[in-house]
């Protein structure tokens, strides 16, 4: 038996390529909203396991550096490292930022971290790491900055000595790296001109400036011009140690908040990217109704355009189930042909994103199944439509 | 082959019921032998499409009985169960227009019938081949359908009707929309096909150029049949 679906599809090839071609590039966009939430999970998972840490204590009732605004002291790492089954400690700020770079701006999240400890870069592919205590940078490679380079940060400018990659915010922005100090200095004090205000509204303030107590106004100006806060510490653990008592033992002992790698990732991936993933679904949903849509009204239209002929193979004899096989075929065939173009136009756009876009193949493998099923329920219409068709009409009258 | 092509006995149709019901066949009598073809005439609306349909078991009679090639296909019900079978098997239709599938070739749009049929496709494409060398137009085996004449697609419609070799062959104003010499070539080959396949056939027209050509004519006026000698005119 002839297969009538192909017969028909190669006798309009072009025009059904075309269409399929259409259909592909909104099963491309399909397909690419999915690897945007794969690729924001996939950043939040790299971003803990970059930082080599195994517990971060943040303030107590908070979420942490990520998610939520959170202040400790920078001494506190001390009390921390002598808990048994501690091997490492680092403090890290952690600051979204603005900075201009070739007449643009380019946001950044700016990390200050301590060189050997917890939380610096994972790894670097281009240059070397931070050295000296001030005014060096590491960059990740989507900030667009190279080695060699320098960048003004607030007050200071910084060379780019090291580049690393996959390290950037839940935003997506890109981390740059810099010396804890220098990124204190960044995130807490003030300019020049607030430091002055400040010095003189302390120096009018007679509790502060009392006669007969000399150094009392310098000592407190000098704690308000430094800063001796961080906004989270790193702590990598001994082999062996058990993680959930240790953070435990900071919970209780140092009055700190202490997420395991697991929680951190439940925060990172659960809580704070939940909005945008919703977000991107209900665009996955909407999509696949509007495929879906798209799919149902070209088959549809092709199959009204051949009323006649399906009249007349009725008339002569063809079974319904030739009919509607017909039907559903081109309907696949609309569908794999879309499903193609869609995923290398996902492939070949990803990379422009600005966002890491992460295409799975498993979400490949799905796409194609859904997009199969889609062809088929939107199919039917245009079956039940042929279906109906009245073999008479070919005799006409 | 049988001795009956079409043998209709006070064959009725209505359309609807009550005070909107309409008669459009009152009382049809008409044969029609194997390897005979005749003339079926009347003005709109005289009932000979809905004659045509009831012949072609796409609509159903309201009485009366209908053999066809010798079978009872209908005695105030179908008889047949399966009527696309029926269609596919016994009965071949020409059309005013060709109506031919366009995205298949010539020999494939003739072909389809015994593939549908369950005839393997290599011996359905010979069958084709054969009918398309019959009536002059093997030549075009493998064109499109819009690469065809007027006439070359009436023909091909006209071996898609005998791919199945049926007892009888149904032809609805199939010389329409051609000239003279045209129409009168497709009767010359229905003439010639009804007597090699023994076939009979039903030409439904208001041609004039062909109307001398049948030797038996039925008029049909007010849902009734009424039987007259043709001119038989040779062509």
């Amino acid at each position: 038996m002839i297969n009538l679906a192909s017969r028909d599809i190669f006798d309009s090839l072009g025009k059904f390529v075309f269409t399929g071609m259409g259909l592909g590039l909104l099963i491309g966009v399909t397909l690419s909203m999915a690897g945007i939430y794969r690729g924001m999970v996939d950043d939040a998972k790299v971003l803990i396991q970059n930082g080599g840490a195994d517990l971060w204590v943040v303030q107590q009732d908070t979420l942490g550096p990520y998610a939520e605004p959170s202040s400790v002291r920078d001494d506190l790492y001390r009390s921390i490292a002598g808990i048994p089954g501690v091997a490492e400690v680092g403090n890290v700020t952690y600051l979204t930022m603005q900075i201009s770079h070739r007449g643009k701006d380019t946001r950044v999240m700016l990390v200050g971290f301590e060189p050997g400890q917890p939380g610096e870069p994972g790894y670097l592919i281009a240059g070397r790491p931070i050295t000296r205590s001030h005014y060096e940078a590491v960059a990740d490679v989507k900030s667009g900055l190279r080695v060699g380079e320098r960048i003004r940060v607030r007050r200071h400018e910084y060379t780019v000595v090291g580049l690393t990659r996959r390290m950037v915010s839940s935003n997506g922005d890109p981390m740059l790296f810099i010396p804890l100090k220098d990124a204190q200095e960044t995130q807490f004090l003030k300019d020049n001109e607030a430091l002055l205000n400040e010095r003189d509204r302390t120096a009018a303030n007679p509790a502060f400036n009392r006669p007969g107590v000399p150094g009392l106004l310098e000592a407190v100006q000098a704690s308000q011009s430094t800063s001796h806060f961080v906004n989270a510490i790193l702590v990598r653990l001994s082999p062996g140690a058990d993680e959930n008592w240790v953070a435990e033992e900071i919970r209780r002992w140092k009055h700190l908040q202490a997420y395991t790698k697991s929680q951190m990732e439940e925060i990172l991936v659960a809580k704070l990217i939940a909005t945008a993933s919703k977000q991107i679904l209900m665009f996955l949903i909407i999509l696949a109704i509007v495929s879906a849509a798209i799919v149902a009204f070209i088959i549809y239209t092709m199959t009204m355009n051949k009323i006649r002929e399906i009249a007349v193979l009725k008339l002569i004899g063809a079974k319904n189930r030739t009919i509607a096989a017909m039907i559903m075929q081109q309907a696949l065939s609309l569908g794999l042909i879309g499903f193609l173009v869609g995923k290398m136009a996902a492939t070949l756009w990803a990379p422009v994103f600005p966002k890491y876009v992460l295409l799975l193949t498993e979400d490949a493998v799905r796409g194609l199944f859904i997009v199969l099923v889609i062809c088929v329920i939107a199919s039917t219409v245009a079956i039940r439509a042929a279906l109906r068709i009245d073999p008479a009409t070919a005799i006409g009258g | 082959m049988s001795e009956t092509g079409i043998r209709i006995e006070g064959l009725r149709k209505r359309y609807g019921e009550g005070d909107t019901a309409v008669d459009a066949l009152k009382h049809v009598d008409m044969y029609v032998n194997p390897g005979e073809v005749v003339g079926l005439i009347g003005p709109s609306g005289s009932g000979k499409t809905t004659l045509l349909k009831c012949l072609g078991a796409v609509i159903e009679p309201t009485a009366g009985k209908m053999d066809l090639g010798g079978t009872t296909i209908f005695d105030t019900v179908w008889k047949i169960p399966d009527l696309r079978e029926l269609r596919r098997d016994s009965i071949g239709f020409v059309f005013q227009s060709p109506y031919l599938i366009p995205f298949l070739d010539v020999t494939d749009n003739v072909a389809l019938l015994p593939m549908l049929a369950g005839v393997p496709n290599a011996r359905a494409r010979a069958r084709a081949l054969e009918l398309l060398t019959a009536l002059d137009v093997a030549h075009r085996a493998k064109a499109r359908i819009s690469e065809l004449s007027g006439g070359e697609q009436q023909r091909v419609s006209i071996a898609r009707a005998l791919a199945n070799h049926p007892p009888v062959i149904l032809a609805d104003e199939p010389t329409a929309p051609l000239d003279s010499e045209r129409a009168l070539t497709v009767i010359r080959i229905l003439n010639e096909m009804a007597v090699q396949y023994k076939t009979a056939i039903i030409v439904v027209t208001h041609d004039e150029k062909i109307i001398p050509t049948f030797k038996r004519i039925y008029h049909i006026r007010d849902g009734k049949t009424y039987e007259e000698a043709g001119e038989g005119r040779d062509v």
